[in-house]
């Protein structure tokens, strides 16, 4: 147990001022501004956007400043500002159907209608290290081509499956009322839109771990990406004095639709199921993932034998938040002096009990 | 980007709030400075607050919360009681303003040409940048083919 302690009040701040000099670094070396940040280091904004389930890349991108690049801390510092900030409510369901691409890949169907386009990717790379980066200069431009017809409508590869019912498809909107889980705690078990809204914040390394434990059989689904889309979409609220949703402009998102292994009974034919996931930003890694743990944890609703953690929405969803897990992990550092001097002498007690024990035994 | 759709309705009314939440804070304090910078008071302070941004589960199911946006909002009224309204992803209080100057002087009929024609370089300057990402998108579009195994 954490008891509450008195004094350091001086070395707590020089301790402060001593990180604030650290964080700057080599003064003879230039500041890194906030804009920097944002544009260059913008796959590292974007999952503390995700993380922090606030999309805001100058906040996320003064975060990882503050925080001197420690994705977990700059969570933290996203979170917390959130906390400080009046909800004005929630946003009309964004339609990823229309999202702009910046890219689009299937590995399902090589000749999607609206076509396959890679966008900026690391994919096909060499990973070998550019040491012609450690120097400054302007990139070769941008390749430009002419837009196909057909890029104008890019629909779903699960609606192209949807169509001959060969998929199945998505729960519908009964209207009723979304959990949130930000502002009620989660009771077990709890429903796919409160595992996604988890999902869609949680860890990706964790996410990651879990996804990948299910492809090496721990709750194996049998996946094949049916579609990744990059791009962006446009928030439309309703307040509540327009009555109108009111375009207030466009986040950049990530959609996984992972396609699985068909499932059938007497009454229903066999169809393929799905996986889903949606984050902030481009990171395919977590929406890949997060579809991946999505359908894993669909184990029951499916009637699939229960057995792997990725399976098990309180293991993963009690687990999956790096906020929490560094707040109790991190908080072992803290002082415990009461608490561990009372194990002491419990250790002490029982030492002595066996030594007089074994002086009766002799 | 939607177009200026050169109407009264509230697609119209949309579309010039979809200008406004596209512009820079730059843009839309130079288009409100074409216009003669009208008074307006605050019907209420601009204001950073959150709208948690709902997804839906298969990307057209059911609604979940995918996580909050910061959003800016503000509130004002012109001189002649005309009341506007703005809410901008980000925590811009004065570009809030200016757009919600914007809002409620287009909804007054004298107004709303010389709103529209002072949003036109944004509508050009967004239009311009979404067809050059587009261009640079189409030139990464790939056209897969699968090769025969040879297993027999």
């Amino acid at each position: 147990m954490y008891v509450a302690v008195k004094g350091g009040e001086a070395a707590i701040d020089n301790a402060h001022r001593l990180l604030a000099e650290v964080r700057r670094g080599d003064p003879a070396v230039p500041e890194l501004t906030v804009a920097q940040i944002r544009e260059q280091m913008a796959l590292l904004v974007d999952r503390v956007m995700a993380e922090g389930s606030l999309n805001d890349p100058d906040l996320a991108a003064l975060a990882l400043k503050q925080a001197r690049g420690d994705v977990v801390e700059a969570v933290f510092l996203v979170r917390a500002f959130r906390t400080t900030l009046p909800r004005f409510g929630a946003s009309v369901p964004l339609d990823t159907g229309r999202m702009t691409l910046s890219r689009r890949i299937s590995a399902t169907f090589k000749d999607l209608p609206g076509g396959q386009v890679l966008g900026p990717t690391f994919d096909y790379t060499h990973r070998l290290v550019d040491f012609a980066l450690a120097a400054e200069g302007a990139p070769e431009p941008a390749a430009e081509a002419e837009p196909r017809e057909d890029a104008a409508a890019t629909p779903r590869v699960t609606d192209l499956l949807g169509r001959d019912g060969l998929i199945e498809p998505s729960p519908p909107d009964d209207g009723s009322p979304l959990g949130d889980i930000t502002r009620e705690p989660v009771d077990f078990p709890c429903d796919r839109a409160t595992r996604l809204q988890a999902l869609a914040r949680g860890d990706e390394g964790f996410i990651l771990a879990l996804g990948y434990a299910t492809q090496r059989g721990y709750g194996r689904t049998h996946p094949f990406v049916g579609e990744v889309r990059v791009g962006t979409v446009a928030v439309e609220f309703v307040p509540e004095e327009l009555g109108f949703p009111v375009p207030l402009g466009a986040v950049q998102a990530t959609e996984c639709q992972m396609v699985n292994q068909f499932h059938g009974s007497r009454t229903v034919p066999p169809q393929f199921t799905r996986g889903y996931g949606l984050v902030f930003g481009q990171s395919e890694r977590k929406a890949m993932a997060m579809a991946l743990v999505d359908r894993a944890l669909r184990a029951g609703e499916l009637g699939e034998p229960l057995a792997s953690p990725a399976q098990d929405q309180e293991f993963v969803l009690a687990h999956c938040d790096s906020l929490q897990a560094t707040g109790f992990v991190e908080h072992l550092k803290l002082p415990h002096y009461v608490d561990f001097q009372a194990e002491l002498e419990l250790v002490r007690r029982m030492r002595a009990e066996f030594e007089d024990r074994r002086e009766v035994a002799e | 980007m939607p177009d200026v759709s050169r109407g009264s309705g509230t697609e119209a009314r949309r579309a010039v709030m979809a200008l406004c939440a596209a512009a820079t804070g730059a843009e839309l304090a130079g288009a409100l400075a074409g216009l003669g910078t009208p008074e307006a008071e605050d019907i209420r302070a601009p204001e950073v607050g959150l709208v948690m941004a709902t997804g839906r589960i298969g990307g057209d199911g059911r609604p979940f919360n995918l996580g909050e946006v910061t959003v800016t909002r503000a509130a004002v009224r012109l001189a002649d009681g005309r009341t506007g309204f703005a809410y901008h992803l980000g925590r811009d209080r004065r570009r809030a303003r200016h757009a919600a100057i914007l809002d409620a002087l287009w909804q007054g009929e004298a107004d709303r040409r010389g709103v529209e024609a002072a949003l036109g370089a944004v509508a050009r300057r967004a239009a311009d940048e979404a067809a050059a990402q587009a261009r640079r998108t189409a030139a990464t579009r790939v056209d897969f083919l699968t090769l025969a195994r040879g297993e027999d």
